[in-house]
Formats: structure tokens, sequence, C-alpha cells
């Protein structure tokens, strides 16, 4: 096959890259929103009918959104063989966190309403707590993690060997920091989408819970920053940048070195769109939010999410994973990809398949559209939750 | 005992890779008899089957969250548990992983929400859209997952680049169009239907049994048993396919599965029973049936099937040729830049590049290949050899299964069509106890397929135990016990809800009988 070298190496590697970013983002954005109303469950419904409320409120759609992380799971795995195989193993505790939490949420939702017992829906109500709550959390633990480097080196046979990765090590201060970030910043998307389909006191307290959450949204965020230019170091080449070569981490060299995350944000000033909108969504979200105006509130929500996590791709291009003690080790953007080709193929696949994944998924939403209904729910009827 | 990191990492990936394919086989199966249901429903009209939709639809939903639920697991272990594997094939094995989600599951999980939530909302063609889609999306997702392991099974289309020290991509099409992949991707998702199709007539056997429902467990049976008796025969000539196909891509797996210590004289006889003994390399109590294998396996009565004696002396080869190629590596990369390469050296690569996962064989023994000892080689090449009596016994489980799933459902296709299905209890008794059997044919499957192609996670190419994480063991042991114990209690969770909804028994659907033609515009009677 020829046609591959139609894209060069380079360009294609840019792609995948943004693709990435479009991957977290898809996730966060929709899936983000159930695991924000999980992990508010306890807090803004009382009664059994509120809490069946909230569930039914994503129980049609949670299933498809999961599939955004097996699909960032699947697409990080054929684009950035490297990136898969060093984080998923490198933070291998973190990751069971995430996959127990993940297992007890489809179960939650699906079987909590299938007994009457107040025992056994109280115990769901908690795994459905603990299954947003928990990822939403670790997650952004995870992204602290990388931002300050992670303790892996690379063998000359490109083995990855680990230096005190153990769970209590992952769980630094900035970590924890950053943990809140995506924390505070998917209870205030799950509020908003809880104030779109639910009425009364539901929508009501999740107005209340979901404005303090935009307000924790823009100061973590921004404590998040000061800490990062403050007492973090960052990643730089300290050899010739070879965009399009063989990808073998170890054929460069990298150092530490600090103010480095803020390079080029200095060097390209339009990327500062990014930071400034992961404030200014979070901020409208509040106003609206405190307005009763639920569409926009959503939206804005969707886009704080968007700066956010363009504000650190941004900031560590086109360093992708740092190594804290072998910098050389560290994975970037031009040395952890996949093949010419396989990148080609996958991108001409994306292509075809995400326009249909976006049209059916509108159409979904669309016929879905509307409030859950309490009577309803009430009289057990049109809800399978 | 002592913790090894492999044998840990290879238990957890077992314990969850076969409780993930306890809830696989009925959604692929199930989703396909519900859509049939549907469209039933929809050509006709009559009430009955939206009935059956959605009552066989509840039992889907209990068992669907759980393979969602388990799979992500699946989705995340390879770079949890096998990260050099990872690094090694990722290049290929990614792709189709990730086509999968966003050919097919996409599609099946936006669509079983519509499913389950959208009775209201949508149209009855929209709604039954909605269940193909549920359909047509786990099937294709089956055929992905089928391509990635079968290319861990015949791994074509791809080379060794030594700059990346990884396996990459030649030829993408020959991944696509891998016919072991083909063969195993019918032979599966036959295997779920047969599950579906004999969980089906079970439950409703115990419906007539009980006398309860007897229009919906009449209706569903008849559904079962000829969905079931055509699943039934191609499982097993798909299955004979598989075999055909091990052959000529897998011999060692086949040997093995055969417990053929020698090679026989063609065409070989097939060993019906017997206890194969691993130490001693031969079969007790043998009971052979001459000219079957030689038939099954080369369709012919002059092509000789090797043993396994002879496969591994043609390993021991291999391995020798592994350590030319391994040592071409070692200098290539210490070349440098490409101009730098030896001509000779550059040449033993590629005449021995095939060959090199043979050398990372002996590195369990010793950590650099070029130093191996005879003994050692000969250790390794007796590694080659997976572990026959558990291949020899599963492999004859699920064929026995196999051929009693055809007979089942042609039975009861032959009282449905006689409309005798309620006439004899001891046989609804038998369709009863049958419901955990194509479970055990399946989880007998898959020991087949992957047991028996240790000691390789890819064929030839990469040793299972070069490909796990640097880990600690205890961090392993901490995970299995916690998969295990999470694992544990969802199953009981799960087998008391199915119970608890097959006990109660379909909802009583008192919606008006729809009409596919108002009565208006009715012809008149």
């Amino acid at each position: 096959m020829i046609l591959h070298t139609l894209i060069d190496y380079e360009t294609l590697r840019i792609i995948w890259w943004l693709l990435l970013g479009v991957l977290l983002i898809g996730f966060a954005v929709t899936d983000g929103f159930d695991l924000g109303t999980g992990a508010l469950l306890p807090f803004v419904a009382k009664t059994d009918t509120e809490r069946r409320v909230v569930i039914n409120s994503v129980g049609p759609v949670w299933e498809g959104n999961q599939v955004w992380l097996i699909l960032g799971g699947g697409a990080i795995f054929a684009a950035w063989p490297p990136l898969y195989a060093v984080s998923f193993s490198g933070f291998y505790l973190a990751m069971f966190a995430i996959l127990f939490a993940l297992i007890l949420r489809p179960v939650g939702f699906k079987y909590r309403s299938k007994r009457d017992s107040a025992t056994w829906r109280s115990a769901w109500d908690w795994a459905l707590f603990i299954g947003g709550f928990v990822p939403a959390l670790i997650f952004g633990v995870a992204v602290g993690n990388v931002l300050q480097g992670v303790p892996f080196r690379l063998g000359s046979d490109l083995r990855i060997f680990y230096e005190g990765t153990t769970l209590f090590e992952l769980l630094n201060p900035f970590a924890l920091l950053c943990g809140l970030v995506s924390l505070s910043m998917l209870l205030m998307h799950g509020a908003a989408w809880l104030m779109l389909k639910t009425e009364g006191p539901v929508a009501e307290r999740s107005r209340r819970y979901g404005s303090i959450a935009a307000l924790a949204t823009i100061v973590l965020f921004a404590l998040g920053g000061l800490w990062l230019w403050a007492g973090i170091d960052g990643y730089r080449f300290t050899s010739e940048v070879i965009t399009n070569g063989p990808s073998n981490p170890l054929a460069k060299s990298a150092e530490q070195a600090s103010g480095v995350w803020f390079a080029n944000y200095a060097a390209h000033p339009w990327t500062m769109a990014a930071p400034a909108l992961g404030f200014a969504g979070a901020a409208l979200a509040f106003l609206l939010m405190r307005a009763k105006r639920e569409v926009p509130t959503i939206l804005a929500s969707a886009l704080s999410i968007l700066g956010i996590i363009s504000t650190v791709g941004l900031a560590m291009f086109p360093f992708i994973l740092p190594s804290s003690i072998d910098p050389r080790s560290s994975l970037t953007v031009w040395d952890a990809s996949s093949s010419h080709l396989t990148l080609f193929i996958m991108l001409a696949v994306t292509l075809i398949f995400v326009p249909l994944i976006v049209a059916y998924t509108s159409w979904v939403y669309r016929v879905l559209w509307g409030k859950v209904d309490e009577k309803a729910i009430r009289d057990g009827q049109g809800h399978a939750y | 005992m002592e913790l090894d990191i492999v044998a840990l990492s290879r238990l957890q990936f077992a314990i969850t890779a076969l409780y993930h394919f306890l809830f696989v086989p009925l959604t692929l199966g199930l989703s396909i008899v519900i859509a049939i249901m549907e469209t039933v429903y929809v050509m006709t009209g009559r009430a009955i089957w939206r009935q059956m939709t959605k009552f066989w639809g509840t039992l889907f939903g209990i068992n669907f969250v759980l393979g969602v639920a388990t799979g992500i697991v699946m989705e995340f272990q390879f770079g949890m548990n096998w990260s050099y594997y990872s690094h090694y094939v990722g290049d290929i094995f990614g792709a189709p992983l990730a086509i999968e989600g966003l050919m097919a599951f996409f599609l099946e999980a936006t669509f079983v929400g519509l499913f389950f939530f959208g009775w209201d909302k949508l149209s009855k063609l929209g709604h039954l859209a909605a269940a193909w889609a549920v359909a047509i999306g786990s099937n294709f997702s089956a055929l992905w997952i089928l391509i990635a392991n079968g290319w861990m099974q015949n791994p074509v289309g791809a080379a060794f680049n030594p700059q990346t020290m990884r396996m990459e991509v030649a030829d993408f099409y020959a991944v696509l169009m891998n016919p072991v992949a083909q063969a195993k991707f019918v032979h599966t998702v036959s295997a779920g239907y047969v599950t579906a199709s004999i969980f089906v007539l079970g439950v409703s056997a115990w419906f007539v049994l009980k006398g309860r429902h007897l229009e919906l467990a009449k209706r569903s049976m008849t559904v079962a048993a000829s969905f079931g008796l055509a699943a039934s025969l191609s499982v097993v000539v798909l299955g004979d396919e598989s075999g055909y196909l091990s052959t000529e891509h897998q011999k060692m797996k086949l040997a093995a599965i055969e417990a053929m210590w020698e090679t026989e004289p063609a065409p070989a006889p097939f060993t019906a029973f017997g206890f194969p003994d691993q130490e001693a390399r031969t079969t007790h109590f043998a009971v052979r049936i001459p000219w079957v294998m030689g038939l099954i396996g080369t369709r012919s009565l002059t092509t000789e099937i090797p043993g396994i004696e002879n496969l591994v002396d043609h390993a021991r080869e291999r391995i020798a040729n592994g350590v030319v190629a391994y040592d071409a590596l070692q200098k290539i990369r210490a070349a440098g830049s490409d101009a730098a390469i030896p001509d000779d050296v550059r040449k033993a690569f590629e005449d021995n590049g095939a060959d090199l996962g043979y050398a990372l064989l002996l590195k369990p023994y010793i950590d650099d290949p070029r130093q191996a000892s005879p003994e050692q080689i000969d250790q390794a090449a007796w590694d080659t050899v997976p572990n026959v009596p558990t291949l020899f016994w599963t492999f004859r489980i699920m064929v026995g299964l196999g051929f009693f799933f055809i007979l089942l459902t042609a039975v009861f296709f032959y009282l449905s069509a006689r409309h005798r299905l309620d006439r004899y209890p001891w046989l609804l008794r038998i369709a009863v106890l049958s419901i955990p059997l194509p479970w055990i044919a399946a989880e007998c499957g898959w020991i087949v397929a992957e047991f028996g192609r240790q000691p390789w996670i890819i064929e030839g190419v990469l040793p299972t135990a070069a490909g796990v994480s640097s880990l600690g063991a205890f961090t392993v042991l901490m995970t299995i016990i916690g998969f295990s114990a999470i694992y544990t209690v969802l199953f009981i969770v799960e087998m008391s809800l199915m119970l608890r909804a097959i006990r109660k028994g379909p909802e009583p659907d008192d919606e008006p009988q729809a009409e596919l033609v108002p009565p208006a515009l009715a012809p008149a009677e």
C-alpha cells in the first residue's frame, strides 16, 4: 500500500494527537455527566422516587457514553501503543480502582430497581456513588502525575520498568489537586445534566450543588495553574527534534526544566484561548445556573471541560507521558506512535465512522429529549430502571 | 509456592476472560433471537410477539450489562498486565480493537438504551431498527475481536522492525482476511446462537412443564429450535474448518488435541478416548478410530499430520535460526545508522527474522540466547508442547456437546413442526437440564484456543512469558483477589436476578392488539 504516503508521518502524528484530545474530551463531556450524576446521587435525591428519577435520567445513554472510554482504550492502543503500555501498567492499581468502580456502575444502573428491598437499593446507590466519584477523581489524579512525570524507564529492548508507582505515591498533593479539578468539573457537568432532565426538588438541589461545583472548578483550576507555574518542572528535548523518524523514544534526549510547561503559551499566545475557555465556561455555567437557563448551562459546562483538558495537552506538547527518572524515556508525539501505515488506516476508519456515530447518537438524544417524569416512575411506566 | 509474575498474570487473564465469556455468547445469540421475535411482531401485529420480545429482552438486559462491565476489563488488561506485548504488537493488534469500538460497540451500546427506554418514544419500525442495531452491533463486535484474536493465532501481514523493536503492519488486508479469524468468527458467533437457543428452549420448556405462559413458551421454543438447529450445524461444520486450518497454521495445537506423540502414517487415526501422559509422552488406554483424523485434518488420504516429537525437532531447528536472527538484531542495533549495517548481518536477519520469537523461548533459561547450551535449547523446544491432557479432554467435551446440541435442537424442531412440544415431559426436562451445557462447551472452546496456543502469546512470534508487565507479583495477586471477589458477588447477584425474572414470567400485555392495517381499511370478511 502506497496510499498512506499521501499524508506524511509528522502530520499524521499531529492529527492523532488531536484525536487523542477529541477522545478524552468526548469521554469527559458525555460520560462525564454520567459520572457526575452518580457522584451527586446521594446528595440531590433523597427519596427512592427521586433517586430513580436521577438514575433514569442517564439510564438510556450511559452505555453509549461509556463507549468513549472503551474506544479511548482501543484507540490509544492502536495509535499510541507505548502510551497504552506504559500508562496502563504504570498506573496499575489506579487503573484497577477505576475498573472496580466502572464494573459496579453499569450493574448498579441495571440491577438497583429490580428488587424492592430498601437495603438492596441503598447498597446499589452507594455503588453508583463510588462508580461516579472514584473515576472522576482518579482520572484527574492521573493527569496530575503525568504533568509531574511518571517514574518509568525503558530498557534497550523497550521493556518498561517502574520505580515507585504505588497508589500512595500517586496520591501526592499536586495530583490530588488535579483530581479535585476533574471532580468539581464533572460534578458541575452532572448537575447541569440533572437540571436539564429533572424537575422540582432534584433540579433545585442540582442547581445549588452545580453552582458550588462551578465556582470550585474556577478556583481549583486557577490554583492548579499557579502551582504548575511555581512548583512543577516541565520537560523539553535536548537533542534535535526529528518529527518523522521511527517510533523509538530512546532515540532522543530530554531534560526536566522549570517553567517549560508554559513555553508553548509564551511562544504561541493563541493557545491561551484554552485556559481562558476553561475559566469562562465555568463562570458562564455558574451564571446560567443562577438564571435557570438549562440548555445553555450544559453547553457552557461542556466548553469549560473542553478548555481545561486542552490546557493540559497544549502545555505538554509534544510530550505525552514524561518520565521523571529517565527523561530520555519520555513518550512524545514524535516517538510514541504507531507506524505510518497504521496511523493512516486508523484515520481513514475514524473519518468514516465518527460522523456516523455523531449522527446516530444525536438522533438518540433527540428521541429521548425531555424531562424524566416523576409521576410515570411512581406508576412504573416507561422507565426501565 | 513462589509467586511467579507470569503465572499470576496468566491466571488473572484466564479468570477475567473466561468470566467475560459467560455473558458474551448469550448476548450474541439472544440479541438476534429478540430481533427476530420483534420482526415477527411488526410484520404480524400480534401482541404475543411483543410480549415475547419484552420478556426475553429483560433477561437479555440482565446478562448484557455484565458483559459490558467485564468487557472494559478486557480492553484495559493488555496494557495493565501485558505491557511488553502491548508495545510489541500494538501496531497491529490495537487496530481491530479500536475499530470494534468505532464500528460495532458504539452502535450496540447507543441503541441498547433506546431498546429498553424507547417503547413509548419510537414508532414500531423505529424500535425494530433499534433492536436490529443492537444485534448487528454485538455481532460485528465479535468480528473485530476475533480478527484480533485470530492474528494472535496466525500472525499474518506483519513484520518486525528493528528500529522500533516491535511488529509493524505490512499488509492490513491480510490481517482482515486472515482465514483463521474468519473461521473463528463464524464458529464463535454460531456458538453464541446455540447458547441463546438452548437457553430460550430450556426456559420455555420449564414454563411448559409448569403449565405457565404456554402461548409464549411454545412460540419461543419454535424460534429457538429452528434457529438453534441451524446454528449447531454451523458451529460443528465451522469448528471442523478451524481444525482444518490448525493443520496448516498451528500444527502443535492440533497434535496436542489429538495426543499424537508420533507422526502416524497417513491417513492418521482419531483417538476417541484415552489418558494422555505428558511425562511419559504416550497415551494410555487409547481407543483409536482409523483414518478419521487424517480425513478431518488434511481432507486427504495421503497427507501426513506431524506428531508432537517431530514438531519438537522442528522447533529445535527454528530456535537455532532464531538465535542467528537474535545475533543479527543485536548487531543491527549496535550499528546505529541504517547505512552502517554490514550486508551479511542484514541478510542473516532477513533470512532468519521470522524465527526471532523462537530465540526468545530461551529467555527463561538464559539472558543471552546466543550463549544457550544444547540442553537449554532442548528444554525450550519441549516448552513448545502445550498441556496435552487438558487440550485432549476440553476438546472432546466441546465436540461431544456440539453433537448433542444438534440432536436436541433437531428433536425439538421435529416436535414443533408436528405441534407436539408439550407431549413428552421427559424431553422437556432434558431441555431444562441442558441450559448450562452451551456455556461449558464455550469455555472449553476458549481453553482449547488459548491454552492450546501456549507457550506463545503470539504464535511463533512472542512467547507469553516475554509479554508480561514488570509488576510486583504481590500487586497482581491483590488484583486477582479483588477481581475474583467482585466477580463472585456479581455472579450470585446476576443468577438470582435471572432466576427471579424467569420465575416471575412475562409482564401481562394488556395493550390492544396492534393492527398492521387499520380496521377501517381491512377488507370485509
